[in-house]
């Protein structure tokens, strides 16, 4: 049994209140004071939470772009510098090996941020494609997992920008584009200050370095509670997430399954020009014709779906498929899920019924994302 | 938490209380606790026969469904049609309006091996 591992926060969480469990093998906040309170505060509000157990992996080198175009879906050469994009990274058979954001720090500098629950995998994959690619006698580059070295907080919601305004610093926040990246200082610390998120809100992830994320954290806290800001759990990351539809490793994502079947297919290039992993095997699946989907659908019936539960057919005669996530929706106030199902029959406004402990109760296959924010930024 | 000493609580975290010749039930203060926000409840039918120690019904937070217990056999008398429309009264009041089911008792002695309310705060205290 590995060491269960605790972030630079831990002591913060357990401060706050926060229930802390076991996640994926790090003990996490799964709620402060309460999910959908948590949930509400940042859809209307600010939300901060602590995501410390991301991975990160730092590319710096000539190659590094080449490398990175080799090992991702997406066309990599498309990343501007102070740009972040989101990829995915599959095995020879076209399966997921992970789904993650990658920021062009520098012309020749590109930091990658994977799931927590991949961080070993994914970082062999990447020394195995390194060599299988010709290793440093064909790639000037060097790789570095920094996941260790970096903090990594979500501040959240529409308030986000003005109490980021509210601390002391140097960073230009308003003119930060959704998907930019930058760095400066905030609250005396230096920082990488992204515009990405994981909640279909406006929002920032801000990379600090280990020994000074408790600084940030509660400068934020200080400066956003105030105006309506709660720190917020896992469980409200998951409930926002799933209200925008983003895909999560682990359930949505897995080995088995291509991106052109998991809503993936628009950061995947297979035309970039570049025989990247996966890359003919995907073809191969498009070729054959993709059969399956992920479908988001919302409950008629009175019942919450959850991950594993079947889904059948309008009739309920024939099972077509799973849920992969599902829970109550705070913002709806109803409960959704995604389901991995056969694609015929399961496009927006198809009945499908979702078996939940033992009866088969009617859904309706909807259009996602479930929500959708108000305002610009 | 001090428990209210007027009934008899189960290892499950189900409080039942006399009630003329009824038995009301539901979860505790601790049970809701644990469990957070609750969004979902699903109770037997009024008429339906229960018997002690089975699932008998679903209680779900935001997070994930957890059974209902049956404290004691019994007959389904009532159900609280209230909690149902509005599963986050378990939250606020766990032991008065956040009731589940009343039930006909067919084994009186059942109640009498249920924990009482020090038993029981000494119970949740070790977990």
């Amino acid at each position: 049994m590995a060491e269960i591992k605790k972030t630079a926060l831990f002591d913060a969480h357990q401060k706050l209140g926060g229930r802390l469990i076991d996640f994926g093998g790090w003990m996490l906040p799964v709620q402060y004071k309460g999910v959908l309170q948590e949930h509400q505060a940042c859809r209307e509000k600010a939300g901060l939470f602590d995501v410390s157990h991301m991975g990160e992996f730092l590319l710096e080198g000539p190659d590094a772009e080449k490398f990175l175009n080799l090992i991702c879906t997406n066309d990599v050469t498309k990343a501007q510098t102070g740009k972040a994009m989101y990829t995915a990274m599959c095995n020879d058979r076209g399966g997921i090996v992970d789904d993650l954001i990658f920021y062009r720090l520098a012309p020749e500098k590109y930091l990658m941020v994977v799931n927590a629950s991949n961080i070993q995998k994914d970082w062999s994959h990447i020394q195995k494609e390194f060599e299988k690619r010709g290793g440093t006698a064909n790639l000037n580059l060097t790789l570095k997992d920094e996941s260790s070295s970096w903090g990594l907080l979500a501040l959240q919601g529409r308030l986000s920008a003005k109490i980021i305004e509210g601390l002391s610093g140097n960073l230009d926040v308003k003119s930060l584009a959704p998907f930019a990246c930058t760095s400066g200082r905030m609250a005396g610390v230096d920082v990488t200050l992204a515009r990405t998120g994981y909640t279909g809100e406006d929002g920032f992830e801000i990379f600090v370095p280990v020994s000074q994320v408790v600084s940030v954290w509660e400068a934020l806290l200080e400066a956003g509670i105030p105006q309506g800001l709660e720190p917020c759990g896992l469980g409200a990351r998951d409930t926002l997430r799933l209200e925008m539809a983003y895909a999560l490793y682990g359930h949505e994502l897995n080995e088995d399954r291509s991106p052109l079947e998991t809503g993936l297919a628009w950061v995947t290039r297979l035309e970039k020009g570049v025989d990247f992993t996966g890359r003919a095997a995907i073809e191969a699946k498009k070729s054959a014709g993709v059969t399956r989907c992920l479908a988001g659908f919302r409950m008629i019936e009175r019942g919450i779906p959850r991950e594993g539960y079947p889904v059948f057919d309008a009739e309920g005669l024939k099972q077509i498929g799973q849920v992969t996530s599902g829970s109550h929706s705070p913002t709806l106030g109803q409960a959704i899920g995604l389901a991995f199902v056969d694609k015929s029959g399961t496009e927006p406004g198809s009945e499908i019924r979702i078996g939940i402990r033992g009866k088969n109760l009617t859904a309706e296959v909807v259009k996602t994302p479930f929500y959708r924010r108000s305002y610009q930024t | 938490m001090m428990y209210p000493d007027d009934r008899k609580y189960s290892e499950e975290h189900e409080w039942a209380m006399e009630e003329g010749d009824l038995l009301v039930i539901g979860i505790t203060e601790h049970a809701q606790t644990s469990l957070g926000d609750i969004v979902f409840v699903e109770l037997p039918e009024a008429g339906s026969d229960i018997v002690s120690g089975d699932s008998i019904g679903v209680i779900e937070s935001v997070k994930a469904a957890s059974d209902f217990y049956a404290p004691i056999s019994g007959s389904v008398e009532e159900i609280n049609q209230a909690v149902v429309d509005d599963p986050a009264m378990i939250n606020r009041d766990p032991h008065a309006d956040g009731w589940l089911i009343k039930v006909k008792s067919s084994d009186p002695s059942e109640l009498e091996s249920l924990m009482d309310a020090s038993a029981y705060g000494e119970f949740v205290k070790d977990l």
